[in-house]
């Protein structure tokens, strides 16, 4: 594997992290949206406020992770991407001001007419943040950006049946992990459980529907994407389906560990499907040998990663270990 | 002037985004550091108003990150937005430094988690250490976005041919002609920043009545920390000043409002211009020659060398560095009054004007340092790398991009005005005891 196929590697790996983690931080915004009014409603808010404070911004930079990288060692693309698109990125760069500003504003107002207006531009930026997320996505994997700075449209290359499907299926495939996720904190502390769960088996159905619709609309929309989900990244795609199945029927079952590793396989899939698929092309017209910054480059950053890496494994790891271990009746305590 | 009316505004949304992420950057890379130095005094001298401040403070920081990390990621998505040209062409040079960040604020993130959530959860030594990583990683994260910076203004390490970059040699790009003098400032001005900002909190209290042992140690606390950097700022300024006038002269030109070149050079201080003319300016006869040769033969070059095109904003250059100088002697005067009185007589000066001076200087230090990027940004036009790329190549020509600064701009007034009112109420719904007891400290927090 050459070095720009191992950092190209590293950058889907950071993007399949942010989609699964970020994701389902956005997922509980949206079910925060939903979660109803008075004491119940308070009581869910509270749980996803609770699940998520702590990591929720080092979920976000690897979305960071992922643009600096990709300016770094695919400069073309990063550029190509970013004038194209430069207006949902816009609407994704005010999804992200108001969902993490009004949430730690919400944390520190505890009541009254501010708590709550944080709490609806909270809960409204991670529902739009995702879709215009997936919308770029669905742009990208439609061919609809080509190389060069600008050089696609300003508006239909992201408003089109490809990219508002893909902008769906990101808003309900995050909305199913949290719901899944959160299906297994609610039990720890043994409330709201099936109102998750009810939750996690709906939104698990309608992107599983919404991941069929996608397929048939890329085979007219998007041929090249088509032609590789249903040739070399086949095996992906199956094993996205049987995954969402199995999660789905673990959710029923009311495994919830075990539904987590499914559905996070699900739609870790689908990120690697569409890579596979179209792999090395990264941009119509430009293939991975040609995007790729100069080797001096791209070998400093191996190393950085590199190093990097091996830096923030254990601090993950130490940060997951205190917040995801134990949270059983810890949920008064808010000191 | 030689402002391109095309690319106004996307030069304005940068210039404005980065001024307002800088703030919360400042903060992000000081308070962590003033936070743990409180949380470890209270620790060792079991003083309840150490853990109360520490307490209190923490809560600050985890708003400020939060808002300091979402306008960071706008910043990141703007390179590519606003000046795919730039990312472009020298993304593989200059990439590196953003990369490496992104682990930094990793793990920055990852601890900030760890310390805000981790007070009970962890025993107080392995909490105190668990803010270091913070602190650490904040510095270097500051260290590596600025190195970017100095590339723009010093651009080094890479060959080109015919227009493109051909060999690159990451290491000598990051660590260019500009690096020490431009990071070694800014690290001490996040540090001033964040002292001043804290100290004129207080002080507004304590003009307002609230004189008490916790108003008090917030302020000397904070005044403290600016006090130290002063001194050592002033020296670097002119570290800076002299990088300056060796490696871009035009812009040294243009802080100094000098339009003719040769020796024996005047400095002048203040002044408006009108026209071509500096009116109105304070003259030091051979000031300049002075300060940057030590000699008042010194030759210093002037703006009429390059053609007016290839010129920078002087009005605008030299208002701002002035601007920034003499804050800079400002705050240095103040932290001097302060050491002083600490040191003769160990206590805080009495007087109403001494809280009314450091009132200000928060905001002082804040403008100072914008004034500061004012100068190193604009004084760099027409260029966005110094003498190799022209902004108006770099800008992203898309249709309708100048609609992003009017949207820009409202949003962030408004999270500015929602930001400092939470900040306000959250200090407000718990107010502080008058004598803290050691309890006090856990049940005062603002959590
Ligand atoms: C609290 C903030 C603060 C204070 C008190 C000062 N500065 Fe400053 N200055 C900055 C904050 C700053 C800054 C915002 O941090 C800049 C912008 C870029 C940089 O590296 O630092 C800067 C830039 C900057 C530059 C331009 C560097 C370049 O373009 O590469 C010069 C020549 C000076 N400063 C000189 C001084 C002098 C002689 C000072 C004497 C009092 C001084 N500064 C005080
Ligand atoms: C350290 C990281 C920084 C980087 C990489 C950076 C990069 C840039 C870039 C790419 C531009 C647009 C091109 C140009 O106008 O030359 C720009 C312009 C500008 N930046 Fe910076 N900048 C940094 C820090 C700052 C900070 C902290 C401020 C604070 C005020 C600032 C103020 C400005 C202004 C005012 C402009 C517009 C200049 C003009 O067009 O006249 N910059 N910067
Ligand atoms: C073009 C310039 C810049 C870019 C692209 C940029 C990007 C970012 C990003 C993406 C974050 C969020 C990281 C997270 O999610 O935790 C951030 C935060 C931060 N940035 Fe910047 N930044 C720039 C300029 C600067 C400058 C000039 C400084 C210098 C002091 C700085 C210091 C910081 C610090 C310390 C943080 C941590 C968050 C906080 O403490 O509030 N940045 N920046």
């Amino acid at each position: 594997m050459s070095i720009a196929t191992a950092l190209l590697v590293v950058i889907w790996c950071s993007a399949t992290a942010y989609t699964l983690l970020a994701g389902a931080d956005f997922g509980a915004g949206i079910w925060d949206l939903l979660a109803g009014r008075g004491a119940d409603g308070r009581r869910r808010r509270e749980l996803m406020e609770h699940v998520i404070g702590p990591v929720w911004e080092a979920n976000h930079v690897w979305l960071i992770f992922v643009l600096v990288l990709l300016w770094t060692c695919f400069p073309p693309v990063f550029s190509a991407i970013a004038s194209t698109l430069w207006l949902p990125l816009m609407l994704v760069a005010l999804g992200v001001i108001g969902r993490g500003a009004a949430f730690a504003f919400r944390k520190g107002v505890a009541h009254g007419v501010a708590h709550r207006a944080f709490g609806v531009t909270f809960a409204l930026s991670s529902l739009v943040t995702p879709f215009f997320l997936g919308a770029m996505a669905g742009a990208i994997a439609s061919d609809r950006v080509p190389r060069g700075i600008a050089a696609g449209a300003v508006l239909g290359s992201w408003i089109n049946p490809s990219s508002l499907l893909t902008g769906a299926l990101a808003v309900s495939a995050c909305a199913f992990l949290a719901a899944v996720y959160l299906a297994g904190d609610a039990r720890r502390v043994d409330h709201d459980v099936d109102w998750f769960r009810r939750r996690a088996l709906a939104s698990g159905v309608l992107t599983g529907a919404l991941s069929l619709a996608g397929l048939l609309v890329t085979r007219t929309d998007a041929p090249a994407l088509y032609h590789g989900l249903t040739h070399r990244a086949l095996p992906l795609v199956i094993v996205s389906a049987v995954a969402g199945v199995a999660a789905l029927a673990l959710v029923g079952a009311r495994r919830y560990l075990a539904a987590r590793a499914a559905a996070g396989l699900a739609v870790a899939a689908i990120v690697w499907g569409w890579g596979l698929a179209r792999y090395p092309q990264l941009l119509p017209g430009l293939p991975l040998s040609q995007a790729q910054a100069l080797p001096a480059t791209l070998h400093a950053t191996a190393i950085a990663v590199a190093v990097g890496l091996a830096l923030l494994a254990p601090s993950l790891a130490l940060l997951l270990a205190l917040f995801q271990g134990d949270r059983t009746g810890r949920l008064d305590d808010r000191a | 002037m030689p402002l391109a009316v095309a690319d106004i505004a996307p030069r304005s949304q940068m210039g404005f985004s980065l001024g307002w992420h800088i703030v919360l950057a400042c903060l992000g890379v000081g308070l962590p550091a003033l936070v743990l130095f409180a949380e470890w005094r209270g620790q060792r001298t079991g003083d309840p108003v150490y853990r109360l401040l520490a307490r209190r403070w923490a809560r600050a920081l985890g708003v400020l990150f939060a808002v300091g990390a979402v306008s960071g990621t706008i910043l990141s998505f703007e390179m590519g937005q606003l000046w795919s040209g730039l990312m472009d062409h020298y993304g593989s040079v200059i990439g590196l430094p953003f990369a490496i960040e992104g682990f930094a604020f990793f793990i920055e993130a990852i601890f900030l988690g760890i310390y805000l959530y981790g007070w009970d959860r962890l025993s107080p030594r392995a909490h105190l250490l668990s803010g270091v990583p913070i602190v650490v990683a904040g510095a270097l994260s500051a260290f590596f976005v600025v190195t970017a910076n100095a590339w723009m203004n010093s651009p080094q390490g890479f060959r080109e041919e015919n227009g493109k970059v051909v060999s690159v040699d990451p290491l000598k790009a990051i660590f260019n002609k500009a690096t020490w003098p431009e990071t070694t400032h800014m690290l001490l001005a996040a540090i001033m920043v964040t002292g001043f900002v804290t100290a004129s909190v207080y002080a507004v209290a304590m003009l307002r009545g609230r004189d008490d042992a916790y108003h008090r140690l917030g302020l000397r606390l904070g005044l403290g920390l600016g006090a130290l950097a002063a001194p050592v700022q002033v020296v670097v300024g002119d570290w800076a000043a002299r990088y300056v006038a060796d490696d871009q002269p035009i812009k040294l030109a243009a802080m100094e409002g000098r339009f003719r070149s040769g020796s024996h050079a005047d400095l002048s201080i203040g002044g408006v211009y009108i026209g071509a003319a500096l009116r109105g300016a304070l003259r030091i006869p051979d000031g300049l020659s002075l300060l940057v040769h030590f000699n008042v033969n010194g030759k210093i070059t002037g703006l009429e060398t390059v053609p007016a095109a290839l010129r920078p904003p002087v009005a605008i250059v030299h208002l701002a560095f002035d601007t920034m100088v003499g804050i800079g002697f400002g705050l240095l005067a103040l932290g001097g009054w302060f050491g002083w009185t600490a040191w003769r007589r160990h206590r805080l000066p009495r007087t109403r004007w001494f809280l009314r001076a450091v009132a200000v200087s928060g905001l002082a230090s804040v403008v100072a340092m914008e004034a500061g990027w004012v100068v190193t940004e604009v004084g760099r036009q027409p260029w966005v790398v110094y003498g190799l790329l022209k902004t108006s190549a770099a800008v992203n020509p898309a249709h309708g991009v100048g609609w992003g600064l009017p949207v820009l701009l409202v949003v962030y007034a408004v999270l500015t005005v929602v930001l400092i009112s939470v900040l306000r109420r959250m200090a407000r719904d718990t107010p502080v005891p008058i004598t803290p007891q050691d309890t006090d400290a856990d049940q005062y927090a603002v959590v």
